[in-house]
């Protein structure tokens, strides 16, 4: 088999595993959008909450200790215990539950009925906030994540792709566990959505606030509900980024992996979200791998959005997206 | 009446009291945003070291100093309304701190007559004096450290490279692009191969860049990094398992928020670097005792002797001793940003000095003048022991490779001259 061949082959399968991990930052923003009509800005500074939250408690940080040091004069840094990874992960859900019930509280409460740009408008507020409140609470040092996740070349895979093709291929345990992880979450919020009432209610809210409403359906309580659920996919993705760079507040940037993926797989699907992000991972890896020598490199980042706005000609609502037909 | 009375005590204090006038420096800082785990740092390190001379010595040459803060977020368009909202408050001498921002003030600076000292970064060509008059990047630039980390590799391959492939992983921008064109040269030169591998910003995802790497099996690897793209990058080089002895970084791929992340995986990881790093010099014991110990610090002490605070420290510590030489040369205390610009350009830094100041062995020896901007761009290697989570000096600070560097430096400051209608010289 020509080298090249085998290169892209390797190619291919670390797109899927990088195009998993974007799904994963997408399936937040799809879950609140599909439920609210939001489309949440602040989706990639949640992923980052829930990581500095996940290692402060982890670490046994003190909350605000810089805050508390300078109006009180103590040097508080640290708790005397750790907390271990499950139990940390516990209680950053805990966290972002509170989260998601503060918000809808002060913000998506007073909220309800008002024009999507407004909306859109608030969760860029949220999402500034958040990075600020996120620093004084927890420090804007860079963190070691370490929840007990592999990490690395994947020996298996490259000794027997070594002795099928002569080529070890590069695959790295972090992607395949996010693999694993992506599938499982999938399949929960799909049955979730599906076979129980709360999922029931959820869809009911997204076709029509008023009419769920009308049917007895909480509305103060299933966008509690789905921004924790959004929060819980914000942990995950955290977890995962995070572990790769370490948690810092590039971490929000991430978000803009999702846009694309979201562009393609359309707003309102959560199968969209990972036929999309897997598209998203293979395509720009290829055209990075194909073209990137004769273009100059660096092509990733642009060459996602490209993909998408081609995938957007041909299917404005995504390849999943629910086609909206308004009537005057 | 008593109106009158209250008037002329008034007028009379203000007569009688001592002249309060303050060198004013300021620090285009940027402790928010997603570089700040960076800029803090600098920023705290900076800040100390004036602290130390208002509280230890009572200023510089008698003159209490005025430090103004102003944050920047790591954003040109406010590092340049920073500029815009304090030149009017006499600073003295501005340290961008920004890459992009110092593009954007070296035409301003210089038309409002205020020194920028871009240290370790910057527009390289600032280097000849006779061009940027009022632009200084002592004691090193990009270019001088892509010519020591190839003058390291050279010592570390026996005297010759030909043959070898090294690759530069580089932020895609103006500042990864800045060693491009002089390692195009050294390989010229040394007979190596060059492999280019730009990374989008922010550079959270690499894959493509290190299966490259991979499969191509590049003898070394440098990286003009910044931010998550080095902490991804040395995590991705664990990954591959990359040998971490042949992987070097630029200054601003060399501190300790870059390798810890990575754990005992990043042991043997390379940088550069223009001033030591720890905290083993006597002038820390000031720092605890003036500043800490006063409750005084800019931060919570605990990022005092990492690479990036004592790049802060440094870059106070050199507009101090510039401000020194301008009151020796005026024989005044207070001064102008005229004033302190010719105290930068007679700027001599000699190791008696160091060790003076407390701070034996920290920095190398240089000396600017009209001509030279940029010092003679000694560098040393530092190697990361991820066991005692400390960088290790391993070199002595090397010079650059001058034959290829002053030619570029001299085309590249000709056409600015050209393209901006400066007449070079020294008058």
């Amino acid at each position: 088999m020509p080298d090249q061949l085998i290169f892209a082959m390797e190619v291919t399968l670390n797109g899927l595993m990088a195009g998993v991990l974007y799904a994963l930052v997408a399936l937040g923003f799809v879950l609140i959008y599909k439920a609210s009509g939001i489309f949440n800005y602040a989706q990639g500074v949640m992923a980052l909450f829930a990581a500095l939250t996940l290692v402060g408690i982890m670490e046994g940080q003190v909350p605000f200790s810089h805050l508390i040091n300078a109006i009180f004069g103590t040097d508080l840094h640290h708790f005397n215990w750790s907390v271990p990874a499950l139990g940390a992960i516990l209680l950053t859900m805990a966290v972002m539950v509170f989260l998601a019930w503060a918000v809808n509280k002060i913000i998506f409460r007073h909220l309800v009925n008002q024009e999507p740009i407004i909306l859109f408008m608030a969760t860029i507020g949220l999402a500034y906030f958040m990075e600020g409140f996120g620093d004084m609470m927890w420090g804007s040092d860079i963190k070691k994540l370490d929840v007990g996740l592999p990490q690395g070349l994947n020996s298996m895979i490259d000794e027997t792709t070594y002795g099928l093709l002569g080529y070890g291929f590069f695959i790295d345990n972090l992607d395949l566990v996010a693999t694993v992880i992506a599938i499982l979450l999938v399949s929960v919020l799909v049955m979730f959505s599906q076979y129980t009432k709360q999922g029931r209610a959820m869809r009911a809210v997204a076709d029509d606030h008023q009419a769920a409403l009308s049917v007895g359906v909480s509305l103060n309580f299933i966008w509690v509900m789905v921004w924790s659920l959004a929060g819980f996919v914000a942990l995950v993705a955290g977890i995962m980024w995070g572990t790769k760079s370490g948690v810092q507040f590039s971490l929000s940037l991430i978000a803009l992996k999702a846009l694309p993926v979201l562009m393609l797989g359309g707003f309102t699907s959560i199968p969209g979200a990972i036929v999309g992000g897997l598209i998203i991972g293979v395509g720009e890896k290829l055209f990075e791998f194909l073209m990137g020598p004769i273009v100059g490199g660096a092509t990733e980042n642009w060459f996602a959005y490209v993909l998408a706005l081609i995938f957007l000609v041909f299917r404005p609502q995504g390849l999943f997206g629910e086609k909206i037909i308004e009537r005057v | 009446m008593k109106l009158k009375l209250i008037s002329a005590a008034v007028a009379a204090m203000i007569a009688a009291a001592p002249a309060m006038a303050e060198l004013t420096f300021t620090a285009l800082s940027y402790r928010t945003g997603p570089y700040a785990a960076n800029g803090i740092p600098f920023a705290d390190g900076y800040q100390d070291y004036f602290t130390l001379l208002n509280e230890r010595d009572g200023g510089i040459g008698g003159e209490r100093v005025n430090l103004v803060e102003c944050e920047t977020g790591y954003n040109t368009e406010k590092g340049v309304e920073c500029y815009e909202s304090t030149k009017g408050t006499g600073a003295l001498v501005y340290q961008p701190l920004s890459t992009g921002i110092t593009y954007q003030l070296i035409p301003k600076a210089t038309a409002d007559g205020i020194p920028v000292h871009s240290m370790g970064y910057g527009r390289t060509s600032a280097k000849n004096g006779e061009v940027f008059r009022n632009i200084f990047n002592y004691p090193a630039n990009y270019w001088d450290g892509a010519s020591v980390a190839i003058k390291h590799l050279l010592d570390v391959n026996g005297g010759a490279l030909d043959g070898k492939k090294i690759a530069l992983v580089y932020h895609n921008s103006a500042y990864g692009k800045e060693p491009i064109r002089t390692l195009e040269e050294l390989a010229k030169k040394h007979g190596f191969e060059l492999m280019l591998l730009p990374v989008d910003h922010p550079g959270q995802e690499q894959k493509s860049q290190w299966l490259q790497i991979r499969r191509e099996r590049p003898d070394h690897v440098l990286m003009w990094g910044w931010g998550v793209m080095n902490q991804v990058a040395i995590q991705e080089a664990v990954n591959i398992r990359y040998p971490m002895e042949n992987f070097i970084g630029i200054w601003w791929s060399g501190s300790e928020n870059d390798v810890l992340p990575a754990g005992d995986g990043a042991n043997g990881y390379k940088a550069l670097t223009f001033h030591n790093t720890g905290s083993n010099f006597p002038l820390f014991e000031d720092i605890q005792k003036y500043v800490v110990g006063a409750g005084k610090a800019a931060g919570a002490g605990d990022q005092i002797g990492t690479a990036l605070y004592n790049r802060g420290l440094y870059a106070a510590m050199l507009a101090a001793e510039a401000a020194k030489t301008a009151q020796g040369i005026h024989n005044t205390g207070p001064l102008t940003p005229a004033q302190m610009r010719d105290g930068m350009e007679n700027l001599e830094i000699t190791e008696e000095k160091m060790a003076a100041l407390g701070l034996p062995g920290f920095g190398p020896s240089f000396k600017v003048s009209c001509q030279n901007h940029g010092g003679d761009g000694l560098t040393a290697v530092v190697q990361w022991d991820a066991g005692a989570k400390q960088w290790n000096k391993i070199t002595d600070f090397i010079a650059p490779d001058a034959d290829v560097l002053n030619p570029l430096v001299e085309a590249d400051a000709a056409a600015y001259a050209a393209e901006s209608g400066i007449t070079p010289g020294c008058n």
